[in-house]
């Protein structure tokens, strides 16, 4: 017990650190004399930046990378396999058709329409995914399941752009695919963090019954814990998580992935307690990686999903390669 | 007093298999008894079929004489306590965290502590801290063993739980489940080994092709001419010192 708390105060204490580090460093650089007015007057122009470009950027990001480190965990869980993701299991892609759709059919102009398509387009996915993991034992075959759905609803999203007789419109729904938190407010955070807190709530039902699936299906439905209700509950909370994930900063792929594997040792496998430290990592690694992305001396500013992808994808290779072997067993 | 666990006229189908055609069968209180069978036979599904994880197309299941889909999840994992055959544990956790899922309805502590004394039970208390996949086959075994006994259940449900363990290891399982049932339990176990059956059990249930062939003492329900019809041998019991064994040897084909 006292080890998963002080794991989840450490993940917190580095989060606060990074936050600091976001908020302090960025493009614009500014003296000392600027940091102090910056502190003393948050309306002033060095104010500004910090707290309401920077601060609310950085928030999203850790909010984003907890919903998706929050998911993975569930997901992962929920199928038994280290592989599973929102990204990799066609989540993502889904939400992201969803919000393609809505953008495309002007929907951008009322606020929540997009985000709750991209809800939507989640919770379809979460609903395939269950369907298809309630029938087919082989993780591998899962695992191809979401790689088909993935491409087909990135297919979707291309005849999408194919279609759309607005250029504009198509631009917004690609800038939007490559997923990234800049220019994101507080009234981001302010949608993002609901959705977390409701996907937690419902992650936290469904942990005695996941931690339970470790045993199988079998030896779980006989338990004497009732699995379909687990199901139901991970479902959700995968699905608000990683929709809410996609609505505000797009397809962020391979966090879901990472998260739970950088701490799953330290909870030593058990995909109960996995959550809350995988959430936290997921956040932690969002900041980060939003601030090299950000301080990366490129022309273009380097979009946080390009740079998720450039490290998750070698990462996934890694972590099934390592499945694989076990799977042999 | 009424069984712990009842099958009547069940009958079960997969796809356009009937695996259960008419299976009765019962385990009361203090019993030991071994399901027999070739593979096919329908041993596991009788054993699904019992604790609610197989619909019936026909026939009743009853888990302490209640109708099993009437039971709540959590009243039938109270009656009943399952071992499956399946021994693949998805993540790493310590034996004892492993143990202790048989009572997810306890408090951590005491659930924790209930699993240190089954991990003893069965041999495998110096694993306790120890990550399920770092460990064999058959200490894995023990470890799901003990998570089963942690249940509690007045019933324990095993489906060749020795299946692919070393002899000392399949003594030891079937040695504990024996005591189960010496102290008051009911234990429904299925087993592919008839010595073994019959030097453990108290009744043997003999099924082939989805029906009860025997139901009796093990020597009376595994008698030659039940080896012959359902087995494919030809065989016959030797008293040993340890009780009785059987020889024998393939039915030739004619």
């Amino acid at each position: 017990m006292k080890r998963h708390l002080s794991l989840n105060l450490g993940l917190g204490a580095t989060i606060l650190l990074a936050l600091v580090g976001a908020v302090l460093f960025g493009e614009t650089a500014l003296s000392a004399a600027q940091y102090g007015q910056a502190l003393a007057d948050p309306a002033s122009g060095p104010g500004e930046v910090l707290w309401q470009v920077r601060a609310p950027r950085a928030v999203c990001a850790l909010m984003v990378g907890a919903a998706l480190g929050l998911a993975g965990a569930v997901l992962q869980g929920l199928l038994r396999n280290p592989l599973a993701d929102p990204g990799v299991l066609g989540v993502s892609a889904t939400a992201a058709l969803g919000a393609a759709g809505a953008i495309v059919l002007g929907a951008a102009a009322i606020p929540g329409l997009v985000e709750s398509a991209a809800l939507v387009g989640a919770a379809l996915a979460g609903l395939l995914l269950v369907a298809v993991a309630a029938r087919v034992r082989a993780p591998e075959a899962l695992i191809l399941f979401g790689v088909a759905l993935s491409s087909f609803a990135g297919a979707l999203t291309a005849l999408i752009f194919n279609l759309s007789p607005s250029p504009i419109a198509s631009a917004e729904v690609m800038n939007w695919l490559l997923g990234s938190v800049q220019n994101r407010s507080w009234i981001d955070v302010a949608w993002v963090t609901p959705a977390l807190v409701v996907a937690a709530v419902f992650a936290a039902g469904a942990s005695p019954g996941l931690r339970m699936l470790t045993l199988g299906e079998e030896a779980a439905r006989a338990s004497g814990l009732s699995m379909g209700r687990m199901r139901i509950l991970a479902l959700i909370a995968s699905a608000v998580a990683a929709g809410a994930a996609v609505a505000v900063a797009g397809v962020i792929g391979f966090v879901g992935l990472a998260a739970p594997h950088l701490v799953r040792a330290a909870v030593r496998g058990d995909p109960g307690r996995l959550l809350w430290p995988s959430a936290l990592a997921g956040g932690l690694m969002l900041v980060l990686a939003d601030l090299a992305a950000r301080l990366m001396p490129t022309d273009q500013e380097l979009k946080l999903g390009v740079f998720t992808a450039l490290v998750g994808a070698p990462l996934f290779a890694l972590i099934a390669w390592r499945a694989a072997r076990e799977w042999r067993l | 007093m009424s069984a712990l666990l009842e099958l009547d006229g069940a009958v079960a189908r997969m796809g356009a298999a009937t695996v259960l055609d008419g299976v009765s069968l019962s385990v009361r209180a203090g019993e030991m008894v071994a399901l027999c069978g070739p593979n096919g036979a329908g041993k596991s599904s009788a054993v699904r079929a019992a604790l609610g994880l197989m619909p019936l197309h026909g026939g009743a299941a009853k888990l302490g004489g209640e109708d099993v889909d009437r039971l709540s999840e959590r009243e039938r994992g109270a009656r009943a306590a399952y071992l499956p055959q399946e021994r693949h544990i998805a993540w790493n956790l310590p034996a004892i965290e492993v143990a202790a899922l048989g009572a997810p309805f306890l408090s951590g502590a005491d659930a924790l502590d209930r699993a240190r004394k089954a991990l003893d039970e069965v041999g495998a208390g110096h694993l306790a801290e120890r990550g399920v996949a770092e460990m064999s086959g058959g200490e894995r075994a023990r470890v799901l063993l003990a998570r089963a006994l942690v249940v509690q259940a007045p019933l324990l449900l095993a489906d060749e739980p020795i299946a692919g363990l070393d002899p000392d290891a399949q003594l030891l399982v079937l040695e504990r489940l024996r005591a189960r049932a010496d102290a008051g339990g009911g234990v429904l176990v299925s087993l592919h080994d008839l010595t073994l059956a019959a030097r453990v059990a108290d009744r043997v249930i003999v099924l082939n092709a989805g029906r009860v062939v025997a139901d009796g003492s093990p020597i009376e329900a595994l008698s030659p001419a039940v080896l012959r019809s359902a087995f494919h041998l030809d065989g016959i019991w030797v008293e040993a010192p340890d009780g009785p064994l059987l020889a024998a040897r393939r039915l030739l084909q004619v």
